[in-house]
C-alpha cells in the first residue's frame, strides 16, 4: 500500500471520527476552549474562585505559615505561593513569563520546569489519557494526578491478587465471585 | 462352496475361543474390567465438571495424560526393534514373535489415541483436526503431524497383523512379497512417530528444557530401551500360558539389543547433563527442577534419581551375559528399565517443560485422582485389548485355530 | 483432590448423591447431540470454521449465539463481527517507569471482557521484581501474588505481561485445527467454537498469554458485558482457551475506544494506537523512547513495547 492510498484511508476514516465524535456518548465533559480537551481542574470543595475571599484582602508577600489553608503543604521544590498563583488575581495563574492563565491549563505552568513531561504529555505519552484511539481523546492535567503542592503520586491499594493455581478447585458455586473493580471508587 | 454366513460363523469360532479360558484368565479380565469401570467413571466426572478435577493449571497445561502418551508412542515405536532383525536378517528366533509386537504396537496407539482424546478440553470437536472435513493445520502443526504417523502407523500394522492372521486361519502360509512392502514402509514409518512426537515438544522455543535438538535421538535411544522390555516381559508369559514357542534365544538376543540401547541413551543423557549443568545458562533451570530441586521445589528429584539408578542397574545387567541370561535378573532389569523410562520420558519429561513456566511461576503438579483413574482405566483398557487380541491371535499363529473359508476369493 | 474440597465453606462435598448426579450429567453430555430435540445442539456440533463460513452462515450462527447467551446471562447481547479496519495494525506501549502494580488493569479486562470469575482467569498477569534481581530474560525471582497494603513498594518494580500479540505467533503455528491465527490488524484472535482445547498453544506461547476454561466458566448476570465480539469478549465456554485481543470489541470500531487497561489505568503506563500511523502515540514511544519487547531472542517480533519514560 502507497502513502497516496494510506492518506486516503485515513481522510475516508477521519471524516466519521470528526463527526461521530462529536455525537459520541464516551465524549467528556471536557472544556473545549482550552488547547487541549481536559475535565475541569480538581478544586477543593468550596474554594474556588479564590476572588471570593482574596478580593478584598491586602496582598502579604512574606513567606509563612498560611494560617487559613493549613492544609496545604508545600512538598514541591523551594518555591512558595507566587511562583505560581497570580497575587493580583488569585482565580488565575501567572507564568515567570507574567502571562496570565486560567486554571483549566495548568499545564503550560508545570511544563515551564518539566519540559520533557510536557512534550510526552502533549502527544499523550506521558499521562493518562482516555477516549478513542482513533478519533477524539481526553486529556488530564498534570494535577488531576499530581497535587500541585505535593506532586508525588498517592500511593494505592493493590487489588486482589490472582487465585494461586494449586488453590483453583472445582466447587459447587453458591455465589459467583464478584469483580473487586466494583468495590473500589476513583 | 459359498457360504454367506461363513464369516459369521467364523466370527462366532473366534469369539469361543477367546471366552475361553481358566479362573487366572477370567480373574484377570474382571480385575480389567473394573478398572476400566473405574476409568470410565473418571472420565465422565471430568467431561462433566471439566478438566478442572484435574490437577493441570495454565502454568503447568500438559500432565499425566501427555506424559502417558508419550511413553506409549514410544512403545509402539520400539516394535521396529523386533522388525529390524527378524526381516532384514532373517534371524529365525525372532520372526516368528514379531506379530506379537505389532499387536503391541497396535494397542499401544490405540492407547497413545485415548490419552489424547482425554486430555482434550473439547473432545466431541475432535473432527476439526482431520483433514477434508475438518481444518488440520498441515504442515505448519506437529500435532496434526502427529495425526497422520500415528494413524498411518496404526494401519500399518493392523494391515500387516490382519494379512498374516488372515493368512493363518485359512490354513495358508503368508507371501513375503505381500509382507515385505509393508515391512519395510514400517522400520522408517515407525521412528517417524517418536521423531514426530519429539518434534511436538522439540520445536517450541518458549520451553527450552525441550528445546534442544538432542530430544529426538534421546525419544528414540529410550523407547528403544522400554518396548522391547516391555515385550520380553510378555514373551514369557505367551509362552507360558499358550502354546506358542518362543526360544530362550530370542529373549537373549533381545536382551542384548537392549544393553545396547540402554549404553547410547545413558550417553545422550550424560552429554545432555554436561551441556546443561557445565555451560550453567538460565536455560538449566528445569533440569535443575528435577535433579536438584529449583527454589525449594523438588517433588520430582528422587523420582528422576530413581529412575537414572534404576535406567543404569539394567544397563548392567544387560551388559553381562551371565545376568541377562538369567531369567530372574532378566526380569528385574527389564521391570527396572521399564519403570525408569517411563519416570523419564513421562512425567520427567512433560513437567519440566512447565517448570519454571514462562513467566517464572512454579506450581509443583502431580496428578489429580480423577488423572490416576483415567489413567488407570486407558491402561486397563490397552492390557484388555491386548489380552483378547492375543487369545485370537496365538492358536491362529499356532494352528489350533482355524476357519473355513466363506468359498469367495480366488482358489489357489 | 476431591476429598479436599470440603474443608472451606464455598466448597460442598462431594456426597454419593451428587456424585452419581455428576455421572448421569457426565453420560448426558456424552449423549449429546444425539437424543436431543434441540436443533441448535446440532447446530453447534456442526458450525463450520469461522473463515469457511458465508455471510449468511455467519448470520444465522450469530443468531443461534445471541439466543444462547440470552437464555443464560438473561440479558440481550449484540455479537459483533467487525472485520480489521485498513490500514490499521495494533501496536502497544508499556512505559515502565510509571507503572505501580495496582492490578486495576487486571480486573478492568475481566469486567470488560467477561473472563470466568470462578474459576478465575485472567488475561494480564503483573510481575513483580525486586530492584536489582534478575528480570528481563529471567522471571523466576518474579512474583505475581504479591499483595501489600499499598503499592508501589518501596524497592521494587512491576512489569504486567499481557498478550504481546506477535507478528511471527507461536501459538498460531502450532494449533492443529486452526482455530487460531492473526488478522489483518495484527490482532491473534481465537474461534473458540473451533478450538478442541488440545492446549498446544499454550505450551507454545513464551509469555503465558493464553488460558485455559478449565472448568465451567462462571460470570455473575449483573456483571456482564453484553457488547461483545465474536473473537473477542463473548462468554467463553468449558474446555476452550482464550486470551487478549486488545479489546477487539472496542478497537475495531470507527472511532474506537481505547482498550480498557489503557483506560483504567491510574498512571497512564499503558499507550495504544496504529503502529501505520505515524501521528500516533505508539509511534511517538517507538521513535522517541528506548523500547524493548519481551524475549526478543525468540524472534516472536512482538506488537507490544515496553519503555522507560523516566
Amino acid at each position: 500500500m502507497n502513502l497516496k492510498s494510506i492518506s486516503k484511508i485515513f481522510l475516508i476514516v477521519s471524516i466519521p471520527v470528526v463527526f461521530l465524535s462529536l455525537l459520541s456518548s464516551h465524549a467528556i465533559s471536557a472544556d473545549e476552549t482550552t488547547d487541549y480537551p481536559v475535565p475541569p481542574p480538581p478544586f477543593s470543595e468550596g474554594i474556588f474562585p479564590c476572588s471570593g475571599c482574596h478580593a478584598g484582602m491586602e496582598v502579604n508577600t512574606n513567606i509563612r505559615e498560611l494560617s487559613f489553608h493549613e492544609d496545604i503543604k508545600l512538598k514541591h521544590f523551594d518555591g512558595w505561593c507566587f511562583n505560581c498563583h497570580n497575587p493580583d488575581n488569585r482565580d488565575v495563574l501567572r507564568l515567570a513569563s507574567g502571562k496570565i492563565i486560567t486554571f483549566k491549563e495548568s499545564e503550560y505552568l508545570c511544563g515551564q520546569c518539566h519540559g520533557e513531561k510536557f512534550r510526552n504529555w502533549k502527544v499523550g505519552v506521558h499521562g493518562k489519557r482516555t477516549g478513542l484511539w482513533n478519533g477524539r481523546k481526553e486529556y488530564r492535567l498534570c494535577v488531576h494526578c499530581h497535587s500541585p503542592h505535593q506532586p508525588r503520586f498517592k500511593p494505592l491499594k493493590p487489588l486482589p491478587p490472582p487465585v494461586r493455581p494449586e488453590d483453583s478447585k472445582y466447587k459447587t458455586i453458591e455465589q459467583i465471585p464478584l469483580n473487586p473493580l466494583n468495590s473500589i471508587k476513583e | 462352496m459359498s457360504d454367506l454366513f461363513q464369516p459369521a460363523k467364523n466370527l462366532f469360532t473366534a469369539m469361543k475361543f477367546v471366552a475361553k479360558g481358566g479362573k487366572w484368565y477370567y480373574g484377570w479380565l474382571a480385575l480389567l474390567s473394573l478398572f476400566i469401570f473405574i476409568g470410565a467413571i473418571s472420565y465422565i466426572k471430568q467431561l462433566d465438571k471439566g478438566m478442572i478435577l484435574t490437577a493441570m493449571r495454565d502454568q503447568v497445561s500438559w500432565g499425566f495424560y501427555i506424559s502417558n502418551f508419550t511413553f506409549l508412542v514410544g512403545v509402539a515405536a520400539a516394535a521396529v526393534l523386533l522388525v529390524v532383525p527378524a526381516y532384514l536378517y532373517n534371524f529365525k528366533p525372532i520372526k516368528e514373535i514379531v506379530l506379537l509386537g505389532e499387536i503391541l504396537a497396535i494397542t499401544a496407539i490405540i492407547m497413545c489415541l485415548m490419552f489424547v482424546i482425554s486430555d482434550l478440553g473439547r473432545p466431541e470437536r475432535g473432527w476439526h483436526i482431520l483433514p477434508l472435513i475438518g481444518a488440520m493445520h498441515f504442515p505448519a502443526s506437529l500435532l496434526a503431524w502427529d495425526v497422520l504417523v500415528l494413524n498411518g502407523y496404526l494401519a500399518i500394522n493392523c494391515i500387516a497383523v490382519f494379512y498374516v492372521l488372515y493368512r493363518l486361519s485359512l490354513g495358508k502360509e503368508y507371501k513375503m512379497s505381500v509382507l515385505w512392502p509393508i515391512i519395510i514402509l514400517s522400520i522408517p514409518w515407525a521412528i517417524s512417530i517418536h521423531t514426530v512426537t519429539a518434534f511436538l515438544y522439540n520445536g517450541l522455543s518458549a520451553r527450552p528444557f525441550w528445546n534442544a535438538s538432542i530430544l529426538a535421538p534421546r525419544f528414540i535411544a529410550s523407547a528403544l530401551c522400554s518396548g522391547p522390555a516391555l515385550m520380553l516381559l510378555i514373551f514369557q508369559i505367551v509362552r507360558r500360558v499358550s502354546k506358542m514357542e518362543i526360544s530362550n534365544t530370542a529373549i537373549f538376543k533381545i536382551a542384548e539389543l537392549i544393553a545396547y540401547t540402554m549404553g547410547l541413551n545413558l550417553f545422550l543423557f550424560a552429554a545432555e547433563f554436561f551441556k546443561e549443568f557445565y555451560s550453567g545458562s538460565v536455560h538449566l533451570a528445569p533440569m535443575q527442577y528435577l535433579y536438584f530441586g529449583l527454589h525449594g521445589h523438588s517433588n520430582l528429584v528422587i523420582w528422576m534419581w530413581l529412575a537414572f539408578i534404576f535406567n543404569l542397574t539394567a544397563f548392567f545387567i544387560f551388559l553381562r551375559p551371565k545376568t541377562r541370561e538369567n531369567f530372574f535378573t532378566l526380569n528385574l532389569a527389564c521391570v527396572l528399565i521399564i519403570t525408569g523410562v517411563y519416570i523419564e520420558k513421562g512425567m520427567g519429561l512433560i513437567v519440566p517443560g512447565f517448570i519454571p513456566d514462562v513467566l517464572g511461576e512454579i506450581y509443583e503438579y502431580g496428578p489429580s485422582l480423577i488423572e490416576k483413574g483415567v489413567a488407570l482405566g486407558i491402561w486397563a483398557a490397552g492390557a484388555l485389548f491386548f489380552t483378547l487380541f492375543l487369545k485370537f491371535a496365538l492358536p491362529v499363529y499356532t494352528g489350533e485355530l482355524r476357519f473355513k473359508s466363506s468359498g469367495f476369493e480366488r482358489k489357489e | 483432590m476431591l476429598k479436599k474440597t470440603g474443608k472451606h465453606p464455598l466448597y460442598k462435598s462431594v456426597d454419593r448423591r451428587s456424585f452419581l448426579k455428576g455421572t448421569a450429567f457426565g453420560l448426558a453430555s456424552l449423549a449429546i447431540p444425539f437424543g436431543t430435540s434441540d436443533a441448535s445442539v446440532w447446530d453447534a456440533f456442526f458450525q463450520k470454521h469461522f473463515r469457511e463460513m458465508d455471510d449468511d452462515e455467519i448470520k444465522s450462527v450469530i443468531k443461534r449465539m445471541e439466543k444462547e447467551y440470552a437464555d443464560e446471562y438473561k440479558t440481550d447481547f449484540k455479537i459483533k463481527t467487525t472485520g480489521p479496519l485498513p490500514g490499521v495494525k495494533f501496536g502497544y506501549g508499556l512505559d515502565l517507569s510509571l507503572c505501580i502494580g495496582c492490578r486495576r488493569c487486571v480486573y478492568a479486562c475481566v469486567k470488560e471482557n467477561n473472563q470466568s470469575r470462578d474459576p478465575q482467569i485472567h488475561w494480564i498477569t503483573v510481575l513483580q521484581f525486586k530492584n536489582g534481581e534478575r528480570w528481563v530474560n529471567v522471571f523466576e525471582e518474579a512474583d505475581r501474588y504479591y499483595n501489600p497494603q499499598e503499592v508501589p513498594e518501596e524497592g521494587h518494580f512491576y512489569m504486567p505481561v499481557q498478550c504481546q500479540q506477535c507478528e511471527n505467533p507461536p501459538c498460531v503455528k502450532v494449533c492443529p485445527t486452526q482455530a487460531t491465527w492473526k488478522e489483518r490488524d495484527g490482532i491473534v484472535v481465537i474461534d473458540y467454537n473451533w478450538c478442541i482445547g488440545c492446549r498446544y498453544c499454550m505450551a507454545a506461547c513464551p509469555y503465558g498469554a493464553r488460558h485455559f476454561n478449565w472448568g465451567k466458566p462462571h460470570i455473575d448476570k449483573s456483571e456482564i458485558n453484553p457488547d461483545v465480539h465474536y473473537f473477542g469478549n463473548r462468554p467463553r465456554y468449558k474446555g476452550v482457551v482464550e486470551k487478549c485481543t486488545f479489546c477487539i470489541q472496542r478497537t475495531r470500531e470507527n472511532p474506537g475506544r481505547y482498550p480498557a487497561c489503557v483506560e483504567i489505568c491510574p498512571v497512564g503506563a499503558r499507550k495504544f494506537g496504529n503502529l501505520l500511523d505515524p501521528e500516533s502515540e505508539i509511534r511517538y514511544c517507538i521513535e522517541n523512547k528506548r523500547v524493548f519487547r519481551l524475549k526478543e531472542d525468540l524472534n516472536t517480533s512482538p506488537k507490544f513495547y515496553y519503555f522507560f519514560s523516566i
